[in-house]
Formats: C-alpha cells, structure tokens, sequence
C-alpha cells in the first residue's frame, strides 16, 4: 500500500465495477470537468489498471501516478 | 390498516412486478389488508426491442404499444399521473398534478431518458431506434439511401438494449446485400473502449463478423459533437468521421427524481446489487434501466429483478424473513442478420458464451417478441 501526495479536485469511485464501468465513469466525467481537472478514479478492476492508461494516452490526457491501495487502485488524470 | 405498495413505472419492471405481487398477495388483496398501486404518467406499455424492426420494415411502431390497463392484473390500482418528487423520510411522492400518493413499500421503475442534447449538433445531424418517432425517421431515411457511408457510433453507455447497436450493423449489412446495394454502403460502427463491446466475448464475436462482412471497426471513439452541416463526427481523442448517415446510440440518463431524493448519482438508483433495495432509503426498490447494478440495461433484467423485489416484498407483507435474491440473470438475444440469430445468457461476474448464430433462434427471438406479452402480464 502506498499514498500519493496528489490531491484530486474529483474523485470517482468505480470500486465494485468490472471493466468496462470504470473507463466509462472516467469518460463520463471527463466529458464535464474543465481543462486542467485532476480526477482521481478509484477501481478495484485490474484490467481498468491497463485499459484506463491506454486510453487516456490516446485522448491526449495526463496519468500523473498510479496508486494501489489494499483492495483498490486510485488513477490520478489530468485532462488536457 | 391497508399497506400500501406503490410501484412507479409502466414498463417491463414495473408491470411484471405489480402483476407478480398481485398473484403472490392475492389473499391479502382480497382481504383489503394490501394494496397494490402503480403510477405512471404513460397510459401504453411499450415494448421497445420492437423499434429494432421498424427502421427495416419489418414491424409497425404501433405494435410495440397496448394500454397497460389491458395488461395489469384487475387487482393492481393503476393512476395515471407523473410522480415528480420522493421524500423517503414522509414516505410520500408528490404528483404533477399536486397530489400525492403515500407508500409503504415503493419500488422504482421508471426507466432510462434519451439525452441527445448532451452532444451538440446529435439532435439535429443524428437518427437512432430508441423510440417510435426515431425508429420511423430512421426507416424513412434508410428507404432513401442508395449510397454512402453509413456510421452506428455508440455515443452513450450505459444504454439500453446493449446487442442493440451490434444488431443493428448486421441487420444492415444483410439487408443492404438483399437489395443488391451493399456496394455502393460503407458501414462503420464505432465503441467507446478498446473493443467493440463491453462484454469481452461478445466483442470477440462482433469483430470476426465486422470483419467478415466488411463493417468497419473504430474503437477509443468517443464523439463530442456532430456537425450536422458537413456530415461529421469528432471525438474526444481529436478523431473525426465522415458520414452520409448517422445512426447513434444516444447518451442515456436516470430520473432527476432519484438524483434530487439522495438516491443515487446521474439519475440512477445505488442499491444493493441482489436484494435491490436502496442503499439510502428505508423500504425502496429500484428494478431495470435505474438500478444501477453491473449488468446490462435489457427488458430481461427488469423482469427478473421483478421477481426477485416481488418475492421479498410479499414475504415482508406477510411478516417473513425475505430471502429472494437476484444474482444478475441476463438473457439477450441477438441478431446477427436478417435470418439468423444467436443468443447470451450470463449473470455476475460470468463470461458468456456467444453460440454460433442460427435460423432457429432468429425464429426464437420472433417468436419471445410475440409471447412478451405474457411476461408483461407476469405469466412467462
């Protein structure tokens, strides 16, 4: 387990969801925030841990760190 | 003192539920001791894998539709109203026509709303099947496109019926071969993840079939806006896509009473995935599109969930311990052309198993499409 000292202006919680519920939460409210938002997607799904960076990388955002806590991981983004 | 259960929601959940409740409480309702109350501010019943048809000729939008007074058991109190507010505290839903309507039990049903404005320019520039007038519009366009390129983009997910859109580019393919046009139509569909379906399996069996019959594929496709004017499409990943016809798979919404009760986030209902009762509310039941449970949004859903809240709340009524539970039981079935169908059945955390597509299971699916009526009816 691990903390990361990057506070999140959003976080969602996708904990419980299988893929591919926490890439659509994340897309959902990418889709909202403003430029520059720092979302913190919580997932317990370790394929999302993949997929999620993927696509982040293709929608031109910013994966600042990758945090696994006991049972869950928390995606930092940045949206570009 | 009568307890009443108050059901909102004229859909598949909602009218298997009341019509399960009205059999499982049937002396109890006799004995007055039990209402039964359904709500819902559409006096038809709609059928909507009906409108999967209509944009081929092959069904009439006025067959998705039958008055829910002719399907509800005479036992069930229907009202035709909007419920426009919950307050889980009084235990009361206010009506748009300034009543209000007292429960015991309540149970939600109500469905999930096209949001195309969600997307600027969708309204305008794009056609779907999610409902009669789209579903009509899209067959009139359909009957005049000879040539071009025809985009499926499935801009909304969560969203009801999720074969639905792979259906819908089989069902075209075949149908454009059958009119001697599917040369002069190019047909692309697109998804909003790495794949083209949400269910690894069925993603698999989707993409051989685009590949055999020449769809084309675009996945991480997220589309922000259409440009009605120029007929395109561009996404969140700085992609853009020509198209002659544009069919969407709008963005899908809750109910805004369930977001202003506390009931759950965007609309949908946060419940216990198996007992589907809500998480934030004493004696509240939320069944098919507004559950927010980690299945599919499909009619087969709703109906089973159904059961499920109809068993436990006859065993509350009668003062037992509930233990009726929903595991996440989804069927759906899928056609893969104009002829041929396949079918899944899966609950949580299963992978199904996508069978090689047949006639006899096209004929199935007709033939479920028919006898619906009697699952609406709680008999099937």
């Amino acid at each position: 387990m691990s903390e990361s000292t990057i506070t999140a202006d959003v976080t969602i919680d996708s904990r419980g969801a299988t893929c591919p519920g926490p890439l659509m939460d994340l897309i959902g409210k990418v889709k909202k925030v403003d430029t520059g938002t720092v979302i913190e997607l919580q997932t317990s799904d370790r394929g999302s841990t993949t997929d999620v960076p993927e696509w982040i990388e293709k929608a031109g955002h910013e994966l600042l760190d990758s945090v696994e806590h006991d049972d869950y991981w928390s995606l930092y983004v940045e949206t570009r | 003192m009568t307890e009443r259960i108050v059901v909102v929601g004229g859909g598949t959940g909602g009218t298997v539920l009341a019509n399960r409740l009205a059999d499982d409480l049937r002396p109890e309702l006799e004995r007055g001791e039990v209402e039964v109350r359904m709500v819902t501010d559409n006096p038809d019943h709609v059928y909507k894998p009906t409108f999967l048809y209509v944009p081929f000729g092959k069904k009439q939008v006025h067959e998705a539709t039958r008055p829910v007074s002719d399907l509800l058991d005479r036992r069930v109190t229907i009202q035709i109203d909007e419920v426009v507010g919950v307050d889980t505290d009084g235990k009361s839903l206010s009506l748009a026509d300034g009543g209000a309507v007292g429960y015991d039990h309540l149970v939600l049903a109500t469905g999930a709303n096209l949001v195309p404005e969600e997307v600027p320019g969708l309204k305008e520039g794009g056609h779907h099947f999610y409902g009669p007038e789209g579903a009509e519009r899209l067959r009139d366009a359909l009957a005049d496109f000879t040539e071009g390129h025809l985009v499926l983009s499935v801009i909304g997910v969560p969203h009801m019926c999720p074969a639905a859109p792979v259906e819908f580019v089989l069902m075209a393919d075949a149908w454009f071969r059958e009119r001697g046009l599917r040369d002069q139509v190019d047909i692309t569909y697109t998804y909003p993840i790495q794949r083209a379906h949400g269910i690894q399996t069925i993603a698999d069996w989707a993409s051989e079939e685009f590949e055999k019959r020449d769809i084309g594929l675009e996945t991480f496709f997220n589309a922000e806006t259409v440009d009605p004017d120029e007929q395109v499409l561009e996404t969140m990943e700085g992609t853009e896509l020509d198209y002659d016809l544009l069919v969407a798979i709008p963005p899908h919404g809750g109910s805004d009473l369930v977001t202003e009760a506390g009931l759950g986030e965007d609309g949908w209902v946060d419940v216990d995935r198996n007992t589907l009762e809500a998480t934030a509310a004493e004696d509240v039941y939320a069944i098919g599109d507004v559950a927010d449970v980690p299945t599919s949004k499909a009619g087969s859903v709703a109906h089973y969930e159904a059961g499920t809240v109809a068993d436990r709340i006859a065993s509350r009524v009668r003062g037992q311990v509930p233990t009726a539970t929903y595991d996440g039981k989804t069927v759906c079935f899928i056609e893969s052309g104009m002829d041929e169908a396949t079918f899944v059945e899966f609950a949580y955390g299963d992978t199904p198993v996508v069978r090689e597509p047949s006639k006899p299971l096209h004929w199935a699916k007709l033939g479920y499409n028919e006898s619906y009526w009697l699952t609406a009816r709680g008999l099937l």
